[in-house]
């Protein structure tokens, strides 16, 4: 029974312990967590009381904020300051893009419309008056996009 | 499946229509539908398409009906801009210069087809070159 008690208080005094763990261990075990993640390039951990600060270039949103959770999941990291940049990627030529060629012919007669193609995807703003938008549908349609996101104000 | 429902009238009417290589699929929540057909069939389809989806707001539908696969070099062609002369180009892109103009409803000669987008057409005058073809309707 008195073995029992010491292991107990044993364990309770390492659980205590760890729940404070150094800033530096802290540092390697949130470096660990984040570094698994193959799209993090240049990256850079500090940790100071506790609170995780994350520097570095990933390639979207979404891998920053599963970054974030990653080094807010290790223990002992009481908060994660996220101050990793999202990469611009290249950005496209709209003429070297077959696609973009044709959404410029197909709406040039539609001046109150703005026409941007990225991956595939047609989106419009501006305005357009009912009696032209099927035409100009029909026209984006034909153009095998991936998909046209109209966000023309009709009138 | 559920594009397959909420569109499951225009693929219907396309269906009685008898669209030719009707080709129905979703994928990514988009709805792809290709076909030829008529130029009749294919405002019918368009219109139908308009009333379930009004101003074409929901992004989920890219209907490629090509009502003028059948049309064969030679044929006429009317010249259907809203208002203003067809533009006759050097090539098929509106980058290439302007070297000639085809009046509304003027009633012009198919060439050849470079694509979908761009005709060769030659006027009554002889003026040849590339014009786009949303301006251009087969004289039936």
């Amino acid at each position: 029974m008195a073995l029992v008690m010491v292991v107990a208080f044993m364990g309770a005094t390492v659980t205590g312990c760890k729940n404070k763990p150094k800033d530096a261990d802290l540092k390697t075990a949130v470096e660990t967590a984040i570094q698994a993640n193959p799209k993090l390039s240049a990256s850079g951990v500090t940790v100071e009381k506790g609170v995780a600060t994350l520097s570095g270039q990933v390639p979207d949103e979404a891998t920053k904020e599963e970054l974030g959770k990653a080094a807010a999941a290790v223990p002992g990291v009481t908060s994660v300051v996220n101050n990793l940049t999202i990469a611009i990627t290249n950005v496209e030529i709209a003429a070297d893009s077959p696609l973009a060629i044709a959404v410029k012919d197909a709406t040039k007669d539609f001046p109150t419309v703005t026409a941007t193609v990225a991956d595939g995807i047609v989106t419009l703003k501006g305005e357009l008056q009912k009696a032209n938008l099927q035409k100009l549908m029909m026209a984006l349609n034909a153009l095998k996009p991936k998909k046209v996101d109209n966000q023309l104000v009709i009138k | 499946m559920a594009l397959q429902e909420k569109y499951k009238e225009l693929i219907d009417v396309a269906t009685a229509a008898g669209v030719n290589e009707l080709n129905v699929r979703e994928q990514d929540g988009v709805l792809y539908i290709d076909g030829a057909t008529s130029g009749t069939v294919k405002q019918q389809l368009w219109d139908t398409y308009e009333r379930l989806d009004p101003n074409y707001a929901s992004g989920d539908v890219v209907m490629n009906i090509n009502s003028v696969a059948g049309v064969a070099d030679g044929s006429k062609l009317k010249v259907t801009t809203n208002s203003s002369n067809l533009n006759i180009r050097k090539g098929p892109s509106t980058n290439d210069d302007i070297i000639g103009k085809a009046a509304r409803h003027e009633v012009v000669t198919l060439v050849g087809k470079e694509n979908d987008q761009w005709w060769l057409i030659k006027t009554d005058q002889g003026e040849q070159g590339y014009s786009f073809t949303q301006y251009l309707t087969p004289v039936e």
